[in-house]
C-alpha cells in the first residue's frame, strides 16, 4: 500500500490511524451547496483495513462527505487522497480508475430497476469486460451467498424489501473486490433485526475480504458494533475522532447529547 | 425599466446557458462514439424502442396526413381543372416538410418523453450516481446508444412516413376522388426529385439529434423527485417540439438554396 503524501493541512487526529498506512486522507475539504456551507474544512484519515464510522446529525453533511470520497461530488476546496492519489481535479474518465478500487452502497440501494438481481450484481463484471458467463454466474452466486440471498437471482428490485435491496446493492458494490467500501446509512429505515444482520455483514466483509470501510450512519448501535474508529461530524468539521470506548467515555456535552438523543445541549 | 431589462438579460443568459449545455452534451456524445466501445446490445434495444415500436404511430400519421392533404388539395385544384396535379403537390410537400416534421413531432411525444422520464427517474433514484460509482460514464451508457438509435431510426421512419403518405394520397385521389391515375403518377414523378428526398433525410437526421440531446439533457439534469421527473418530461417534449419547428424553418430556407424546390 502506498504511504499517504504529506498533508497540505496538518491532520487533527493524533491517533493510531495517522501512524499506519493510510487508504484515505482528506485535507481541508470545504463544500457549499447554494448559500449553505455543508463542509467547512474536514480533515480525516482512514487507515488500510479499518472500519471508520462517521456519525452526526441528519443533514450535517455525512452523505455529502461520503460522495466526495468517490468523486461523485466536487468540493470547493481541499484534497482527497485515495491510495496515495489525489482525486480532485480528475476528469470523469480518469476517476474511473479510482472508482474501480472503491465500492459504494447507496442509502436506497440504487439498484438498476430494469435489471434482475443477477443482472445488477453481474453488471460491474460485464462492464469490466468479463464475457465468461459461467465465471460470472459463479461470482454472482458467491456474492449472493455472502449477503445471504441465495436463490434470489431472478427477482426484480421492485419485488425486494428495503433490507434485501441494500444487500443486493452491497453485493454489486463488492463483486469486483474493491479495496474500499463506502456505506451510506446502511441500516436506515430497517427494523432492528435486519439492521443487526447488515451490521454483521459489514463486519464479515471486512474479515473475509480485508476491505477498508467508511460507514455513514446516525444509528449508534450500528456504529458501536462495527467501528474501529468513530468520527463525529458537527457543523461541517470533524468534532471528535476516536474509538468507540473513547466516545462513550467522553464527557463532552455535545457528544453526550448525541449519544443520549437529547435535543438541547445540556438541558 | 431596470427590472424589465434585468429580466430580459436573465432570460437570454439562461437560453445561452441551455444551448451551451446541449452543445457540450453533443460534443461529449460524439467524442464517446468515436473513442469508447459501443454497447451493441443497448444500441439494438434503442433501435427496437425508437424504430420498431414507433411503426404504428408513424404509419397512421403518414397515412392520414397524406390522405387529408390529397383531399384538400383536390378540392381546391379541381376548381381550376388541375386535379391531376394533386400527386405532385402531395409528394413534394410530404417529402420536404410534412413527413420530417410530423414524424419528428410524433417521435418527440413517444420517444423523447420516454427518454427524459427514464433517465430522469434514474437520476433522482441515484441510479446514475451508481453508474458513475461503478466506473461507467453515463454518456457512454445512456446517451450514446439513444443518440445512435435515433440517428439510424429517424431517417428510416421519415422515409416510411413519406412512402405511406404518398400511397394514402394516391389511394384517396384515385379511389375516392376519381382523379386520373396515369396523369397523377406522371405529374408526381416529374415534379418529385431526388433532392426532395435528400432534404427529407437531412432534416430527419438533424431532428433526431435535436430530440435526443434535448430529451437526454432534461433527464440528466432532473432534480426534486417525482415532480422533477414530470417537469423534465414535459419540458423535453415542449422544447424538442419547438426546436423541431424552429429549426425546420431555417433548414428549409438554407436547404432550399442547395436543393431548390420545383422542376428545373
Amino acid at each position: 500500500m502506498i504511504e499517504a503524501p504529506p498533508p497540505a493541512v496538518a491532520p487533527v487526529q493524533k491517533t493510531s490511524a495517522t501512524r499506519r498506512k493510510l487508504m484515505i486522507a482528506v485535507r481541508g475539504l470545504t463544500k457549499a451547496i447554494e448559500a449553505q456551507k455543508i463542509l467547512r474544512g474536514v480533515d480525516l484519515d482512514v487507515a488500510t483495513g479499518e472500519t471508520l464510522v462517521i456519525i452526526g446529525r441528519s443533514g450535517g453533511g455525512k452523505s455529502v462527505l461520503l460522495k466526495h470520497l468517490v468523486g461523485l461530488m466536487q468540493p470547493d476546496d481541499g484534497e482527497i487522497w485515495i491510495e496515495g492519489e489525489n482525486i480532485l481535479g480528475l476528469s470523469e474518465r480518469k476517476l474511473a480508475d479510482i472508482r474501480r478500487k472503491v465500492g459504494i452502497l447507496f442509502q436506497s440501494g440504487a439498484l438498476f430497476d430494469s435489471m434482475t438481481v443477477e443482472e445488477n450484481i453481474a453488471f460491474p463484471l460485464h462492464e469490466a469486460g468479463e464475457r465468461d458467463t459461467e465465471a460470472i454466474r459463479k461470482r454472482v452466486d458467491e456474492m449472493l451467498e455472502v449477503v445471504e440471498l441465495e436463490g434470489q437471482h431472478d427477482k426484480m428490485p421492485v419485488n425486494l424489501s428495503g433490507g434485501m435491496k441494500k444487500r443486493v446493492g452491497l453485493a454489486r458494490s463488492i463483486v469486483r473486490r474493491p479495496s474500499v467500501v463506502l456505506y451510506d446509512e446502511p441500516t436506515a429505515g430497517l427494523d432492528p433485526v435486519v439492521s443487526d444482520s447488515i451490521n454483521r455483514l459489514i463486519r464479515r466483509l471486512q474479515e473475509r475480504f480485508h476491505v477498508t470501510s467508511v460507514v455513514v450512519t446516525h444509528d449508534m448501535k450500528s456504529a458501536f458494533h462495527i467501528a474501529d474508529h468513530i468520527a463525529y461530524l458537527h457543523e461541517g468539521q470533524i468534532y471528535f475522532y476516536g474509538t468507540s470506548v473513547e466516545l462513550q467515555q467522553s464527557t463532552d456535552p455535545l457528544l453526550q447529547d448525541f449519544l443520549l438523543g437529547r435535543s438541547e445541549c445540556g438541558v | 425599466m431596470t427590472r424589465f431589462f434585468t429580466a430580459i438579460g436573465a432570460a437570454v443568459i439562461s437560453l445561452l446557458t441551455y444551448v451551451g449545455e446541449l452543445v457540450v452534451l453533443g460534443v461529449a456524445t460524439f467524442g464517446s462514439i468515436f473513442t469508447q466501445k459501443l454497447r451493441w446490445r443497448l444500441f439494438l434495444d434503442q433501435i427496437v424502442e425508437i424504430g420498431l415500436r414507433s411503426q404504428l404511430v408513424v404509419v397512421i400519421t403518414g397515412a392520414f396526413t397524406g390522405a387529408v392533404f390529397a383531399a384538400q388539395t383536390f378540392f381546391q385544384f379541381n376548381k381550376l381543372g388541375m386535379g391531376s396535379a394533386v400527386g405532385a403537390v402531395v409528394s413534394v410537400s410530404i417529402c420536404r416538410e410534412l413527413g420530417p416534421v410530423l414524424t419528428a413531432l410524433m417521435v418527440t411525444g413517444r420517444v423523447g418523453a420516454s427518454m427524459s422520464a427514464e433517465i430522469g427517474t434514474m437520476k433522482v433514484t441515484e441510479q446514475i450516481d451508481a453508474l458513475r460509482a461503478l466506473a461507467v460514464h453515463p454518456i457512454d451508457y445512456l446517451v450514446v446508444p439513444r443518440a445512435l438509435g435515433m440517428m439510424v431510426s429517424m431517417p428510416l421512419l421519415v422515409a416510411e412516413c413519406i412512402g405511406v403518405g404518398i400511397a394514402a394520397g394516391y389511394a384517396v385521389a384515385i379511389g375516392l376522388l376519381e382523379v386520373n391515375g396515369t396523369y397523377y403518377m406522371a405529374n408526381m414523378v416529374r415534379w418529385t426529385q431526388m433532392r426532395d428526398i435528400v432534404m427529407a433525410l437531412s432534416k430527419a437526421f438533424c431532428f433526431a439529434l435535436l430530440i435526443v440531446f434535448i430529451s437526454c439533457h432534461k433527464g440528466l439534469t432532473t432534480r426534486e423527485g417525482a415532480v422533477g421527473v414530470g417537469r423534465a418530461t414535459t419540458q423535453a417534449v415542449v422544447d424538442s417540439s419547438l426546436a423541431v419547428l424552429i429549426f425546420n424553418f431555417f433548414m428549409t430556407m438554407g436547404l432550399n438554396i442547395v436543393f431548390p424546390a420545383g422542376y428545373q
